[in-house]
């Protein structure tokens, strides 16, 4: 089982780094996202201090969201994905090792540049640090939650708006509690602990509920 | 035993069945509306000062949320029927369903708005409550927009029915990251006191009128499911026969 | 009677949030009712088509 775990996961991030345009792509789109803000609202820097952690998760949101047809769109267009489904190893581990790629290749490199933002809108350490902890918690669940999305509007007419309808509610109590924590962080609240907690408690039920759901919708859609 | 449930689980069978109970039902939600607002408006004393008759916009508010958050469960159970047992009937239940359930979520909205205009002066302020229900609404948004994108009826059905499953689940999550951003905290109640605070009368007009919608809401469903059962059955030889079709000829 | 309506002065916030539930919940029955018979007509149509 591990074998085919990372046996998913090395075909699919190596597919992707030969289109290293699609990942980049995500990536400036969050960045251009984020710049738009201070443009709008104006470049204050008490302002900005007081959107950053909504700004920068609903931007997260939003590139997470629009990277996912990536997911299985690929696999689903040349036929590989109905050989997934055939072949006798779980469905589960390969959807797994797949949602495990495609964080790597969007959630991952969004915490990495998120201290650029940080930067931007004017953050201290400390607050880029809680910041990038509850990114690296909250970006696999955006992708996990993200996934069940994709895979029940595979090949579908409209597919990515659809799929920002149906998944963004979902979202929510990441945003809350992610956004939230740097939130606290920023007003100088000392025990911002119960956050990560929370953060980390979606992970796991993510983890565990999301790939099995995900299976079911692609056995749906595939028929 | 079997046999007798499954026997009204062929669209054939229920197609009449749901014919016969839509009038019953009617009744009944004009009955119990009737009699829950005539309760609420004139067995309920003035216990608010002139100033707040306003508050009698709770009757249907209350009653819209109640229904709105149940239609949800009811849509989910009938998705895992059609899951579980393979019935295309069950299927065509939670499609029937969900537009209600959409409209009472809508009308939760409306009259919460103006709640809020009356009491707390805004249309509206992000309150929890207020929040959830249009979140809410988007699931069902969600749900219907998935079920029409989706062309072939198999794969619609079971898509939505997911959907409708996930979105349960998640539905005590996110109502509850929304009445509690600050888990160091849980402080936000909504304006309205809970059940156990409001006084007699005032529950009895409340929980009659949310019992009519409820009624009104069997109604219409099973109008709305005949239809569905119409246009998904219209290739059989059972519905050309129906007199309404001019069959039998 | 007047009193009933005035509402201590909340009668047109109070009265429009009833009249927009009945509207919604009286129209959803008005439509469905039409859509059933736009059914029944379609159905209907095919029905003598293949048979003529």
């Amino acid at each position: 089982m591990i074998r085919v775990f990372y046996a998913v996961l090395l075909r699919d991030v190596t597919l992707a780094m030969r289109y290293r345009t699609d990942v980049l792509t995500a990536l400036f789109f969050f960045l251009i996202v984020v710049s738009l803000f201070p443009l709008a609202i104006g470049a204050e820097k008490a302002t900005l201090r007081l959107i950053a952690p909504g700004v920068i998760w609903v931007a997260a949101l939003l590139a997470s969201l629009l990277a996912l047809e990536r997911l299985f769109a690929d696999d689903y267009a040349d036929g590989s994905l109905e050989q997934m489904l055939l072949i006798p190893q779980p469905l589960v581990i390969i959807v797994l090792a797949k949602i495990s790629a495609h964080w790597l290749l969007t959630g991952l490199p969004l915490t990495l540049i998120a201290p650029l933002i940080g930067l931007q809108y004017h953050l201290l350490p400390n607050e880029q640090w809680t910041m990038m902890l509850a990114l690296v918690l909250g970006t696999p669940v955006l992708s996990l939650i993200g996934a069940i999305g994709a895979a029940l509007t595979l090949g579908l007419r409209g597919g990515g708006v659809l799929v920002a309808l149906l998944i963004l509610p979902l979202y929510i109590p990441v945003l809350v509690y992610g956004a939230g924590a740097v939130a606290k962080a920023m007003a100088g609240v000392a025990d911002i602990s119960a956050y990560f907690e929370l953060l980390g408690a979606f992970l796991i039920l993510a983890l565990v509920l999301s790939p099995w759901a995900t299976a079911a919708a692609l056995k749906v859609s595939s028929e | 035993m079997n046999l007798n449930w499954f026997t009204y689980s062929a669209p054939i069978n229920f197609y009449p069945l749901a014919g016969r109970m839509i009038t019953p039902f009617a009744l009944l939600a004009v009955l119990l509306i009737g009699i829950g607002l005539y309760w609420g408006f004139f067995q309920t004393p003035d216990i608010l000062s002139e100033q707040k008759q306003y508050y009698r916009i709770i009757f249907p508010h209350v009653a819209a949320a109640w229904m709105s958050m149940w239609l949800y469960i009811v849509m989910v159970g009938w998705a895992l029927l059609g899951l579980v047992f393979n019935t295309r009937l069950s299927f065509m239940m939670a499609a029937a369903t969900a537009p209600t359930g959409a409209l009472f979520t809508f009308i939760a909205l409306v009259t919460g708005a103006v709640w809020g205009k009356t009491s707390w002066g805004t249309w509206w302020d992000w309150d929890p409550r207020l929040t959830s229900e249009l979140i809410l609404l988007f699931l069902y948004a969600g749900y219907m927009a998935l079920q029409s994108a989706i062309e072939d009826t198999r794969r619609s059905d079971r898509a939505s029915a997911i959907l409708a499953i996930v979105g349960l689940v998640c539905v005590p999550v996110i109502f509850w990251s929304i009445n509690c951003p600050d888990p160091n905290q849980c402080a936000s109640l909504h304006q309205q006191s809970s059940l156990e605070h409001v006084e007699s009368n005032i529950l009895i007009a409340m929980l009659l009128t949310a019992l009519g919608f409820w009624m009104y809401s069997f109604a219409v469903i099973f109008m709305r499911v005949r239809r569905i059962i119409l246009e998904r059955e219209r290739q059989t030889s059972w519905v050309a026969e129906l007199p309404e079709v001019g069959g039998g000829l | 009677m007047k009193e009933f309506i005035y509402a201590g002065g909340y009668g047109l916030y109070l009265w429009s949030a009833f009249a927009v539930t009945a509207v919604l919940m009286v129209g959803e029955v008005v439509v469905e009712r039409r859509l059933f018979k736009k059914v029944l007509a379609r159905l209907k149509r095919i029905k003598r088509m293949e048979q003529a």
